[in-house]
């Protein structure tokens, strides 16, 4: 009884005014949360404001703030996110239809299941310690250069990996892959069993069923992830500044700084994932550790409005894809 | 909904059918179908491999012993490691390994962040779930993505040029009266918690949504207020999810690197003032790594356990935290 | 029938992965050259800034030639060259006696340029009217590891009872080498509790809201700050004149220690490159010695850049 006296009042008005009250903190709590965005956000794009240019977009860094841009750090963050898909997708699905189609309910796959679990905690910046001493130092073997003729253009891979696009790439893919495996995982599951059912039963195998009917039906649910796993890598820097990725550079990853450069020399292509790159983030990292005061606070929110607009499309097409399929697909 | 999904996690029947007059074409089908697995349990895999590698890592140049390589503990007692009240690597004839600073500050910021984002979480949890119309949950939602996905370097940003010098400063130093660095663990802790905010709304709406309402209607038919219902009803009988969801956070704000890199400064000390510059664990790793640290040396070495450090802090509470949410599912089901 | 075809496009993928990376390694051999050519600078931190202006500003009027400026630190950077990974390195000291074996074990043979020349201040609030001078030794005995000061009248009894609030270079910057090893006698060793920032702005800041602070950075800090901060003169021993830092007092030698010449070393194997030779021929022009003053460095002697200017052209001979 004593208990029920305490948590409990008989007064209705005092209990009305207390749900009152608690009602409109956590109101206020949560409308808080457009408030910091908008603040957020206006307070970027107001110190922005006297350097975004178009030539902002266009010039490479420069020691002027009035000069600075930003081309190194969208064409790296460009190559960086394409060999990071290229290698973390194929992976993280195959990982997510494993767990899902294949294995048996038994202790390795709870291990499995539980250690993807505990490697999406792990903070970014071990990943980083993992990739600089397993890609750009890999351990420490003697420096070489691997040479593959292609015919059309020499391929030169350095071992270690050293600072490059690739050993980035392959730090970042490890950090996204327990995000893509379990949203994969997730549209996986969403697929009702009937379909597999139906295709086991006209004589489809095992493989057959999930790469023509399961795998198209969730693809919708794993764009999804993957873009949302693509667009926190976009935007992780601790990882990247820990590889040691250059600071100061002007050239994108091999040397292909404009689509001239493509056309001329469309060979160079084959050496950009063994280059030195530069990421959005990184270069805005260091414009914030600057000593000017107009890089600090005008020259890298220029380059933070330039990397949110990017996540904003990002997100923007991973919306689309979701609300397209949904209105499409009807079980 | 419930049912479908669990009647797909039972696994297919892994051999198809042989007919006699397709027997050639099926055992093809068959190595196949083989060589999909193995390479498919490959991919499966590789997150081991990944985790496995992340221990070896930070195990070798911390404690394993081989002849020729001294690892860092053999070069640093533990004893020292835990109880010095200095870290100083980069000081040569002046070198002390002592983490009590850094883990210090890592806590300052962890708990100011805590102080707000943990609170503020759960209240948006709790007008989501039980009060908001869903034209307010329209915007609300996308706006919590919005600050989960914004890249923690514009956190940062924000922290050092506009909390600490328009803010932090003019409330503690012109009303106040005390003295503030322009980097502080204050500014940073701030930034982490509003980092933090979305992600404990969003695990802990998941909970109270998924507590059953006949709960909340036997609530209602006793006559309690909704303020009863979603206080003293919802939230408790959530509770274990919502603490899940509170060390996931705070294991977060303990990895996080960069908002605190840029606003908290890098001066390690031992200090509980959060107007204090400070060093957290992840600070020292991107500050020192950021400058060619030569391989092998003692100060290269004590990255790997400040990095250790950090691994073994946010798994313990990822650990719990799994557990926690296993046992609470179970509970409802 | 659908099944059939699929399996044999399967069996041809298989094929490839298994022929294409044997026909390719055929082609392998082992080389060491970069892909496109581009002009290698790396080491010293403190000449960083000044590297990477003078690249830049040369990158304007030779647009197609590449230069990545890297800051490993002078030892850093030694190492690289020695192995003939750079065309230019960078230093803010002369090269030691290793490194000219490392590099003759390396087979690379080397050029050396003063490009500027670097000074530090040590610096104090304007309302400190106590500390006009300090001599070295004192300086030694605030800096050095185990430093018990903690109050100035702890250095002169008839200074002020009151803490001192330290700034300084960050540990990664060239700056904080130079200080430590002039200072204190041995590089990197220094005193750790004091506020350290990469950035001189804080510490100008720093020292600028505190009365009772004292900190040190970069000569072209201070010059730029002048109404904010006020310079101590440094006596070099004991019974020394007090120098204050100025351009004339730098280019006299008589502000020492706290001054220094930068250098860049280069591989004479580069110097036959034509655009390693023009870059090094811009960076001793007058378009490259203004970009000097424009990092807030100070410029060498006039008569040390005309001969720079001559050794350089007689290596290109």
């Amino acid at each position: 009884m004593s208990q029920t006296r305490e948590t409990f009042n008989a007064n209705l008005a005092w209990r009305h005014r207390t749900g009152w009250l608690f009602a409109a903190v956590c109101r206020m709590a949560t409308w808080a949360s457009v408030v910091f965005l908008a603040v957020i956000l206006g307070v970027i794009v107001m110190r922005a404001w006297p350097r975004l240019s178009p030539d902002f977009l266009t010039r490479f860094d420069s020691y002027k703030p009035e000069s600075a841009g930003m081309l190194a750090g969208i064409l790296g963050s460009f190559w960086l996110l394409s060999f990071t898909a290229a290698i973390c997708v194929p992976i993280g699905i195959g990982a997510a239809i494993y767990l899902e189609e294949y294995a048996r309910p038994n202790w390795f796959t709870r291990f499995i299941q539980l250690n993807i679990s505990n490697l999406a905690g792990v903070p970014s910046i071990v990943f980083g310690i993992l990739g600089f001493t397993a890609f750009v130092r890999m351990f420490g073997i003697p420096r070489q250069t691997i040479v593959l003729g292609l015919g059309f253009a020499d391929v030169r891979i350095p071992l270690p990996f050293g600072r490059s696009v690739i050993a980035g790439a392959l730090t970042l893919a490890l950090l996204c892959l327990p995000v893509v495996i379990i949203a994969s995982q997730e549209a996986l599951r969403s697929v009702p069993a009937s379909l597999r059912h139906a295709a086991l039963a006209l004589g489809a195998t095992k493989w057959q069923t999930i790469s023509r009917q399961v795998l198209p039906a969730a693809m919708p649910g794993i764009l999804t992830g993957v873009i949302l796993a693509l667009s926190r890598a976009l935007g992780e820097t601790a990882p990247i500044a820990v590889l040691g990725a250059a600071f100061f550079i002007t050239f994108a990853p091999g040397r292909l700084n404009s689509f001239s450069d493509l056309g001329q020399h469309p060979d160079r292509l084959v050496n950009v994932p063994f280059d030195q790159f530069t990421a959005m983030p990184l270069q805005i990292y260091n414009w914030v550790n600057e000593q000017s005061r107009d890089f600090q606070q005008h020259v890298s929110a220029a380059g933070i409005v330039v990397l949110l607009v990017v996540l904003v499309l990002m997100n923007g097409s991973a919306i689309l894809i979701r609300q397209h399929f949904q209105r499409k697909i009807r079980w | 909904m419930n049912a479908a999904a669990a009647e797909t996690s039972t696994p297919l029947p892994a051999e198809t059918p042989r007919g006699s007059s397709l027997k050639r074409q099926f055992s093809w089908n068959g190595t196949y179908e083989k060589i999909i697995r193995v390479l498919l349990f490959g991919c499966a895999l590789v997150s081991v491999i990944t985790t496995a590698s992340i221990v070896f890592v930070l195990l070798y140049e911390s404690v394993l012993w081989f002849p020729g390589h001294t690892p860092f503990f053999g070069k640093v007692s533990v004893v020292e490691f835990f109880t010095a009240t200095q870290w100083t690597p980069q000081f040569e004839g002046n070198k002390h390994f002592g983490i009590m600073p850094l883990i210090c500050g890592t806590l300052l910021t962890t708990m100011t962040a805590g102080a707000i984002g943990l609170p503020m979480g759960l209240a948006s949890a709790v007008y989501l779930s039980e009060y908001a119309s869903p034209q307010a949950r329209s915007i609300l939602k996308p706006t919590l993505e919005l600050l989960a996905g914004i890249p923690t370097v514009v956190y940062g940003y924000f922290g050092l040029f506009f909390l600490t010098p328009v803010l932090i400063k003019p409330l503690f130093v012109n009303v106040l009266g005390f003295s503030v660095d322009g980097f502080n663990a204050l500014s940073g802790g701030i930034v982490v918690g509003l980092m933090i905010m979305p992600m404990v709304a969003s695990l802990s709406e998941d909970v109270l949504r998924a507590v059953p309402s006949s709960l909340r209607e036997a609530g209602y038919a006793l006559g309690a207020t909704k303020y009863d219902v979603s206080a003293k009803i919802i939230v408790p009988s959530a509770l274990s999810g919502i603490i899940a969801a509170f060390l996931l956070a705070l294991s977060r704000a303990i990895g996080e690197t960069m908002a605190v890199a840029i606003a908290c400064g890098n001066r390690p000390q031992l200090t509980l003032n959060p107007l204090r510059q400070i060093q957290t664990m992840t600070s020292f790793i991107v500050n020192m790594m950021k400058g060619d640290t030569p391989v092998g040396t003692i100060e290269y070495q004590s990255l790997y356990a400040v990095a250790l450090m950090l691994f073994l802090m946010t798994l313990t509470m990822n650990y719990v935290s799994q557990w926690i949410l296993r046992r609470y599912r179970e509970a409802y089901q | 029938m659908t099944t059939m075809r699929r399996i044999s496009a399967f069996k041809c993928v298989l094929a490839a992965l298994v022929v294409l990376p044997s026909v390719i390694s055929i082609g392998c051999v082992k080389g060491t050259t970069a892909p496109v050519q581009a002009i290698t600078v790396d080491g010293s931190s403190t000449v960083y800034p000044i590297s990477q202006a003078v690249a830049e500003a040369y990158k304007v009027t030779n647009p197609g030639i590449e230069i990545s400026v890297g800051l490993a630190g002078t030892g850093g950077g030694f190492k690289k060259f020695a192995l003939g990974d750079l065309d230019i390195c960078d230093a803010s000291r002369p090269i030691r006696d290793s490194e000219i074996e490392a590099c003759a074990k390396g087979g690379v043979e080397y050029l050396e340029l003063i490009v500027a020349i670097d000074a530090l201040t040590v610096v104090v609030n304007p309302a400190n009217d106590w500390s006009p001078c300090m001599s070295v030794s004192q300086l030694k005995k605030l800096w050095e590891p185990d430093s018990k000061i903690t109050k100035w009248n702890e250095i002169d009894p008839s200074w002020p009872d009151h803490k001192i609030e330290l700034f300084g270079a960050d540990t990664d910057s060239g700056t904080f080498d130079y200080f430590t090893e002039v200072i204190v006698g041995k590089a990197k060793s220094s005193r750790a509790d004091y506020t350290n920032n990469s950035n001189d702005n804080v510490l100008v800041q720093g020292v600028t809201d505190e009365k009772f602070a004292l900190g040190y950075f970069g000569y072209g800090y201070y010059a730029e700050n002048q109404d904010r901060l006020k310079p101590v003169a440094i006596k070099a021993t004991d019974d020394a004149e007090c120098v204050l830092p100025s351009a004339e007092t730098v280019d006299n030698s008589t502000y020492i220690p706290l001054s220094r010449p930068l250098y860049i070393y280069v591989n004479k194997k580069s110097l036959q490159r034509k655009d390693v030779a023009e870059y090094l021929q811009f960076y001793l022009s007058e378009a490259g010695q203004k970009l000097v003053t424009e990092r807030k460095f100070l410029l060498m002697k006039a008569d040390v850049l005309k001969d720079m200017q001559a050794r350089l052209a007689e290596a290109l001979k």
